[in-house]
Order: C-alpha cells, then structure tokens, then sequence
C-alpha cells in the first residue's frame, strides 16, 4: 500500500453483524469506498448485502439485538463505537430505501425538513437548497408548480425521486440506496439511474444494492457479490461480469441459482 | 377418444360451477344487506323516538337554559348541558396528553421485556374495566380520601381514568400502524427518534389518533355510570357573572358540584317526583343525542383542518 493512497471515504475492515449474540448474519467483511465512485453490492436474497448496506450508516443499531462488530471507518476514523453522534454522521451518509418514504408532508416540507431540524433557517438558502436537490434528483419540472402539495399524492415513482432529493438535500459526501428501483417502472428507474450517475460525477461516494445486474453493469463501476452472509468477490464491474473468479458468483450470473 | 366424450361433460360441470358460485354470491349478498338493513334499522328506530319524543323540548330556548325544578314542572337543563361540556373539556384537557404520552412511549421507547407487556396487559384490562367501577373507585379516593366532594374535579378526573386506557390504546395502534420504513427514513435523515416521533410519525398517525380522540369524547360525554358518585347528582344554579371561584353558582369551580345531561336522564328517572318527568327526561335524551352528534361533526371537520396543516394534504 503506496503512500499517496488516497484515503477512502468510507472503509470497513472486519465488519460483522449479529443476532442474539449467535446468529451471524454477516461474515467479516472489508471493503473500501471511494470518492465520486459507486458501488453495486449484488447477490441472492438474504446474502447479506442490504445488511451490509445498513452497517454503513449505522442503521443496524436502530434494530433490537442487531451487533455490529469490526471496523467502519468514515474519512479515516472508525465510526463504529458507542461515542459517535449518529445523528451527526448520517447528515453525511445518507440513504434512499427500497419503498419510497415520502413524510406525511407537503413537497417542500419533505426536502427540507432535516436541513431546518439541522440548523439551517435562512429562507434564500432553503429555497436555493429546494430547487437545487429537486433539480438533481431530475424531479424539480414536475413538482415545481405544486411544492405546497401534499407529497403523497405524486406517483410511487416522483416519490422515489423526491426521497432522493430529501437525501441530496443534506449535501451528503456518502449515499446509500437500498434497491431504490425495485417499485418503480422503467422510465422512472431510468431516471434515477441518470441521478446516480450524476451524483457519483459530482464526487459523491454512491453505494447501490441491487437484484438488477443490468442495473449494476449500467450505473456502478465497481461490484461486491454476496452470498450466505459473506462478501465473496469485488472487482471491476465490467472485469466482474465477464470473467467471475469465484464459481458462486459465476453461477449466479448465469442464473444457476437466486 | 376418451377426451371427445369428457368435453361437453367438463364444459356442463364448469357451467354448473359457474351457476353455483354465482347464486352463492347473491345469497351472500343478501343475507349482508339484509344485516346492514337491520342494524340501521334499530338504529333509525332508537334515534327516531329518541327524537320525537324530545323535539317539543330540543328547540325550548327557555328548557335549554333554565335550571332544573325539584318538584314543579318546567324545569330545564341549562346547568346540566353546561356541565356535560364542561366536564368533557376538562376531561380532554387531561386525558389527552397524558395518553398522548403514554402511547408514544409505549409504541416509540419502551423496551420490549416484561414490564412492558405487563404495562400493555393493564392498559387493555382497564380498558375494559365497567365504567360503575371507575365511579366508585373515583367516589373512594378522590371524594372521601382526596375530600373533593362531589365536584367537577373528582368527576373529570373518574372519566380521565375511564377514557385514558382507551386514548393509549388507539393512539398506541396508530402509531404502530406507520409504516417500519417511515421511522428508518426519519432517522436516515440525521433526526433523533424523538424529532422522527413528534415531525414524522404523529402527523402521519394523526387522522387515526383524530378518530380515536372524538370517538373517546363521545363515550365520556354521553358516561353516567362514572359520574354519579364523583361529579354529583346535583346542579346548582349557575351565573356567568360570577367569577368567584369559591362560590357554587361560579361555573368555572371545579369544587362544586355538577351533574350531567345523561346522570340528569338516570336521575329523574330513578327517583324525580316533577309531574313533568317524561317530558324532561325526554328532552334531555334528545338533547343529549344532538350534542354528541353535533360535537362528533363538529370535532371531525377539526380533526380534518388539523390534518390538513399537519400534512399539506
């Protein structure tokens, strides 16, 4: 390891996540995340790749006897300890779920929400903020007219978009999505795969577990195949595809099982 | 060859099919109308009578104001109609952040062990606990131990102890019927659980807990059962210009006594002597009945306009 290396945004070095103190859900894993790249963690149900993808925010702390053992470390410093403010860090890391979420709330309300609860209260800024993170999250043309309007009323594919928008509205460094195409139709799937793309570009660090390979192989550069709970090989997405070295992920790509 | 002759038969069998689940259906149909009907029916029934029996004294300015008579006729209900919202408001004013509390904590924060469910198991038991219970529970401690007397207190705090197992309860189940997703979302976003409780979970549960509430207000408005023996069978004169908050005809006293429309309806009837007692007790039932369904329309298009501030919807 060279120096000059630059340090990844986030980085895990053994992480493992358990139940009841027994069940191992996850085996060690360790993976690092660059900057302005992005990541699709790929494989069967239940391998472990969403539970992985929850490690990264702490997320999994939110779940009753969920442990997270080993080393996450984000800009270099191991988050994964008691003492760290997670509200504070997933202001950084932020995260789009399978469903979209949409608040009980009008449009712009859903936006900035967290931004106000965080601090932010200058009018020009929020509203500089709205139209910035719709715009990103390719939605602002169809809500523009309707921003007091209740959210819920947009389709499940505006909604994705709109959660989208929320996550981007944080100014986030880390951006984590949960199969955030798995509900929606082609067209909107399209879209937000445009609005990956384009977050990874602005120098986002993006991580996107997914079913889809095609998707994978259209958005991400670099993939991590799960299966039973371990993180089996990572690589290139292209050189991944093409010539897996592990028979598992070989099988899986060919459809053998999954 | 054996095919040709099965065909028709099997098409006959899958017309018969066809013809039963299709009569099937319209039985079923019918025996639910028919239930429907029924239930409306009894319904219509009771607040049909219940309204023309009481429609000479439901429009009686003099009746809705006056006080009521001991022993002549003529007498109104103006303390008692007072009295009922008076009692219901204090009631709310109590019950509903309390339980307010109580669910948010027991569908949010409490850990899930033993002394939570026992906590869960005694809301529900208490739920059901009959209402004559409560009453002279309220008549032990908060008018003999406590020494309210018979007063507006001891009888909004009886009707709290009856209405909060049922608010915790429903505001409980509305909370916990928000979506999984809604909470991970919320915390997601860098808020605490808390701030994710009060700005994403309540306002999405609001239009149940608004339900629940005016549904609540409605059982503790039309409760005689816990109020005769804490808020009294007795209503003074009131005076609206009285702000002495130690005089019994003050209507804001919470140390007087108060009874209401419907302990009014149960005592008149139990042991009234006025020669005018069918047609008093009439009027009350009916004008017990337009309150409540006035106060439901009223609190429902609240509960809405609430819901559309919260929500934007």
């Amino acid at each position: 390891m060279s120096d000059d290396r630059v340090t990844p945004v986030l980085e895990t070095r053994g992480c493992t996540v358990s139940y009841d103190l027994t069940h191992e859900a996850l085996h060690p894993v360790d993976l690092s995340f660059e900057q302005g790249g992005t990541t699709a963690l790929i494989g069967p149900s239940g391998c472990g790749k969403s539970t992985f993808l929850r490690c990264l925010n702490l997320m999994n702390r939110e779940i009753p006897r969920c442990r997270v053992g080993g080393d996450i470390l984000y800009h270099g410093e191991n988050v994964n300890s008691t003492d760290v403010d997670t509200f504070e860090l997933r202001k950084s890391i932020g995260m789009v779920f399978q469903q979209p979420t949409p608040f009980r709330k009008s449009i712009r309300e859903n936006v900035l929400f967290a931004p106000k609860r965080h601090g932010v209260t200058d009018k020009a800024v929020l509203d500089e903020l709205l139209e910035t993170s719709l715009r990103r999250a390719a939605i602002w043309d169809e809500v523009k007219d309707k921003l007091s309007r209740s959210a819920l009323a947009l389709s499940g594919g505006q909604q994705q978009r709109l959660c989208i928008a929320r996550t981007l509205a944080m100014r986030p460094d880390v951006v984590l999505l949960d199969e955030p195409c798995s509900a929606l139709d082609p067209i909107s799937t399209f879209s937000v795969e445009e609005t990956i793309r384009d977050m990874a570009a602005d120098g986002i660090c993006v991580v996107i577990v997914t079913h889809n390979m095609e998707q994978a192989a259209r958005v991400s550069d670099r993939t991590a195949f799960f299966y039973m709970g371990q993180m089996v090989e990572c690589g290139p997405t292209e050189r991944l595809f093409a010539s897996p070295a592990d028979s598992r992920l070989e099988d899986y790509l060919t459809g053998r099982f999954g | 060859m054996a095919d040709v002759t099965s065909v028709p038969s099997q098409a006959v069998r899958a017309a018969r099919h066809a013809r039963r689940i299709a009569a099937q259906d319209r039985f079923a149909t019918g025996v639910l109308t028919a239930i429907v009907g029924l239930v409306l029916a009894v319904l219509v029934a009771i607040v049909g009578y219940i309204l023309v029996n009481g429609a000479g004294k439901l429009f009686d300015v003099s009746f809705l104001t006056s006080k009521p008579e001991q022993f002549r006729a003529g007498g109104g209900i103006g303390p008692e109609l007072f009295n009922s919202f008076y009692l219901l408001v204090l009631t709310l004013v109590i019950s509903v952040p309390v339980s307010l509390g109580a669910a948010v904590f027991l569908a949010e924060y409490a850990p899930d062990n033993a002394a939570t469910t026992v906590a869960k198991t005694a809301i529900e038991t208490l739920s059901s606990l009959p209402s004559i219970v409560v009453g002279l529970f309220g008549f032990l401690f908060f008018v003999l131990q406590c020494g309210w007397g018979f007063s507006i207190l001891s009888g909004s705090l009886a009707l709290t102890m009856f209405n909060i197992p049922i608010l915790v309860r429903t505001i409980q189940q509305a909370l916990e019927a928000v979506p999984r997703t809604q909470r991970d979302a919320g915390l997601a976003l860098g808020l605490t659980k808390w701030e994710t409780t009060i700005h994403v979970l309540l306002p999405a549960a609001m239009p149940a807990i608004v339900t629940g509430v005016v549904l609540s207000a409605g059982r503790v408005f039309g409760e005689a059962a816990a109020l005769i023996y804490t808020a009294g069978q007795s209503a003074p004169a009131l005076d609206f210009l009285n702000f002495d908050l130690t005089s019994a005809s003050c209507p804001w006293n919470v140390f007087r006594p108060a009874e209401t429309l419907a302990v009014h309806i149960w005592k008149i009837n139990s042991e009234g002597v006025v020669p005018d007692l069918e047609a008093v007790s009439n009027g009350t039932a009916a004008v017990l009945m337009v309150c409540i369904l006035a106060f439901n329309l009223l609190a429902r298009w609240a509960g809405k306009a609430i819901a559309r501030r919260l929500t934007a919807e």
